[in-house]
């Protein structure tokens, strides 16, 4: 028994390693800005602030009906959308990249559209017009 | 029960139970996460009956964990001395159903991770936001009072601890019936009734679940009822059941009397199919007839268990009578042009069905769970068992023939 | 993406601080904007928010309601992003829909759209735990999904059966609107389009006519001068909830 000590340290060394090893490993996300020098506030700011912003800007928007303000989430998803998927979610988001990194979960799009564009833009212009 | 004398019968039991109360409680939070998940696309639930099986089973937990409390109330409050024994069971049984009603409830929201949202934004008009407090502050009330009851240092405070739960409950109630009774356009429901009607059912309820674990706990043990404890409680309960199908008369009665409500009370007690035969054969028949004879003719009370077979009966009534209330004032389309017949393509006019779906089911039957689980241990580890001095209450002349 | 150092971010508040004292100064200067909105938004200040001055109102000339028609359910399906297939269908949203009346001893018949009426005592309002469901200060009554928990509460208190649930995950959102899963949801008078000086979706789009839209405080809308002018019904006015809507011909 005395001899399985080597082959259970070895192991058990292995074991403990493997989180050392995925914390000094983890990839970085990697940000693709889209519209680059465009955006509202500087980097920094932004990634630390975002979310006060987005939550205060929710409130004013739906509850007292101020529209316009800078903090627009549909503007940030216009800018930031990936050109090649054409949404800040998914494979190579903006959102996602910063979000799976930090392992925050976003919710977010369970109501939010997340692909750019200005959906029903054709529609809305048409609306009038119909029948 | 003390930890020193189980036999290994007894432990290897124990952990039986606990073990199935755990199972059961498993898949019924598996269940709620697959809901979630899905979405409630899953269930049997929709834009008519928006409320289903697990709005049932939650809400009779909670009713019954506010009634069960009211054994221990009639001790402290009222001063009945073979209750006050009984005080600890009776708490830890409300706990446990509360806890376990509440679980079911906020599994089924639509989204259950926003639960920190719900505690912190508060619409004082709402009910639900007043059960944010009501319910916490019943935790914490109850677990004062067992605490009174329970440690000899703070035995002296026991009655306004008593005074107090008795109180709170008492409130939380009337804030279960108001939920319902405060929607001004529902026919079921538009009722001031309704909370006071709530309570009669919630000690009726809780009397019922005490004294199934009372007996449990008894057999476990191999300790016997004092038969005189049996007949006290017996006639309690029985006059229970007669007061909640009072209320349930009176509140048919009445709303058979409006022409508005004729057709809403048609279709609940005789043409609506599962709802009228839920109503007569199991709340009246099954959940009120059944268990009074049970409880009250001489030939059948003598049989032996024919009390535990009324509390039975009572819970499978309570089940009838709240999925007739619940579900059946859904199904019944809102009138919304009276005297007119109406029809659309969301189900205006037209009485809805539902039938309950499995993940549903599983997620009712899990809050029975913790509840089970929760009390099983709870025994197991403090000394909830009820324990008569049957010399020391003849001689004060409590138990008089 | 470097990481940020103490030393260096309160250097760059101080820099930022004055940069942005600096553009203030110069923003005073008449004429002059503060350059910091993005580029896909034209500069353009933010509007004043909804104004308890205004009450949005709509009124229904039931007699122009064509029975088979249904133009002012597509119109909200599409406008606002309700394009989800449920096989259920008792659990599809419906933000508006048409109800057919038959009064059963004349066998007259008519038709007429119902959706949220947007009452000024709503009932959905009081319900709510979380105050997710309120009114605008301009009589619009909403669903605020960031805190809403899904209870559905308000659904059972609503006299008009005016609110749906989400019932499944969504993916096709107007990103004007946002719905999703596991929130209640209801007409808003397509709050977007108004507030941009729009009409509702339904109204632009009922080929008969029959709805108007408008400032019901402002003596001089069409609206206004109609409600003052013609008789006018509200639906369980009974009720007494004050509703928005208002209907003629039933």
């Amino acid at each position: 028994m005395k001899l399985l000590r080597i082959p259970f340290a070895v192991l058990l060394a292995a074991f403990l390693a493997t989180p050392l090893a995925a914390f000094a490993g983890a990839p970085k996300p990697v940000v693709k800005i889209e519209n680059p020098g465009q955006c509202i506030a500087p980097a920094d700011e932004m990634r630390r602030n975002h979310m006060e912003m987005l939550k205060h800007q929710r409130d004013r928007t739906l509850r007292q009906g101020i529209r316009g303000e800078k903090a627009s989430l549909n503007e940030c998803i216009n800018c930031h959308a990936s050109k090649t998927t054409g949404t800040v979610t998914g494979k190579d988001g903006f959102c996602q990249e910063c979000h799976s990194y930090a392992a925050v979960k976003l919710d977010c799009w369970d109501c939010h559209q997340p692909k750019a564009g200005k959906h029903n833009a054709a529609h809305a212009e048409t609306m009038g017009a119909k029948q | 029960m003390h930890l020193e004398q189980n036999s290994r019968a007894e432990e290897s039991l124990f952990y039986i139970l606990a073990a199935f109360g755990g199972l059961v409680t498993v898949i019924g939070l598996a269940a709620a996460l697959y809901m979630e998940h899905s979405g409630h696309v899953v269930t049997g639930m929709n834009n008519q009956v928006v409320w289903g099986i697990p709005h049932v089973f939650a809400i009779f937990l909670i009713v019954a964990a506010s009634g069960v409390l009211n054994v221990a109330s009639i001790g402290s409050v009222f001063g009945k001395t073979i209750y006050k024994a009984r005080a600890p069971l009776s708490g830890l049984l409300a706990l446990a159903m509360l806890a376990a009603g509440l679980a079911v409830i906020m599994l089924d929201l639509g989204r259950a991770d926003r639960l920190i949202v719900a505690m912190t934004h508060f619409n004082p008009t709402s009910v639900f936001g007043w059960n944010v407090i009501l319910y916490p502050g019943f935790f914490a009330i109850v677990g004062i009072y067992l605490w009174t009851l329970m440690d000899r240092k703070m035995n002296p405070y026991y009655k306004p601890a008593g005074f107090a739960a008795f109180i709170w409950r008492l409130l939380l109630t009337t804030g279960t019936g108001s939920i319902f009774g405060f929607l001004v356009a529902r026919q079921a429901y538009q009722s001031a009734m309704l909370a006071p009607m709530f309570i009669i059912m919630s000690f009726a309820w809780g009397l019922a679940v005490f004294m199934i674990a009372q007996k449990a706990m008894f057999a476990w043990n191999d300790v016997p009822l004092h038969p005189q404890i049996r007949a006290r409680m017996k006639n309690l309960f029985g006059t229970f059941i007669a007061a909640v199908f009072y209320f349930v008369m009176v509140y048919h009665l009445t709303n058979i009397y409006f022409a508005k409500q004729t057709a809403f009370e048609q279709f609940i007690l005789l043409t609506g199919g599962i709802y009228p035969l839920l109503f007569w054969g199991g709340y009246v028949f099954l959940g009120t007839l059944m268990p009074l004879l049970l409880i009250y003719l001489p030939s059948l009370n003598r049989i032996r268990g024919s009390v535990m077979i009324a509390a039975a009966l009572v819970i499978v009534g309570a089940f009838c009578l709240l999925f007739v209330f619940i579900i059946g004032g859904q199904v019944f389309p809102l009138d919304i042009f009276p005297g007119m017949q109406v029809s659309s393509s969301f189900y205006d006019g037209k009485i809805d069905s539902y039938t309950p779906s499995l993940p549903e089911i599983l997620l009712g039957l899990g809050g029975f769970g913790i509840a089970f689980t929760a009390t099983t241990i709870g025994v197991r580890v403090l000394k909830f068992m009820p324990e008569d001095d049957i010399v020391k209450l003849q001689s004060a002349g409590h138990m008089l023939d | 993406m470097n990481e940020p150092q103490n030393k260096s971010r309160r250097g760059f508040i101080g820099v930022a601080a004055a940069a942005g004292a600096g553009l203030g100064v110069a923003a005073i200067a008449p004429g002059l904007h503060l350059i910091e909105v993005s580029q896909a938004n034209p500069t353009h200040a933010p509007s004043q928010g909804a104004s308890s001055q205004v009450r949005w109102g709509m009124l229904v000339d039931t007699t122009k309601c064509a029975s088979g028609c249904d133009a002012c359910v597509k119109a909200c399906a599409t406008e606002n992003g309700i394009n989800e297939t449920v096989q259920d269908e008792r659990q599809v949203a419906q933000w508006i829909r048409k109800i057919d009346l038959t009064d059963p001893k004349s066998g007259r018949r008519h038709s007429l759209p119902m959706m949220c009426q947007h009452c000024a005592e709503p009932p959905c309002v009081d319900v709510c735990p979380t105050g997710a469901s309120m009114k605008r200060a301009d009589g619009i009554v909403l669903v605020d999904r960031h805190i809403c928990i899904g209870c559905r509460y308000c659904m059972m208190a609503c006299p008009y059966k005016a609110r749906s649930f989400v019932h499944q995950p969504l993916t096709a959102q107007n990103p004007e609107v946002p719905r999703g899963i596991g929130c209640v949801e209801s007409c808003t008078f397509c709050v977007q389009r108004v507030d941009k000086g729009l009409k509702p979706a339904c109204t632009e789009a009922c080929p008969e006519g029959a709805m108007l839209f408008g400032d019901l405080n402002d003596p001089n809308s069409e609206i206004a001068q109609r409600i003052a002018r013609e008789a006018t019904t509200r639906v369980r006015a009974d009720l007494k909830l004050d509703q928005g809507v208002r209907y003629q011909g039933i």
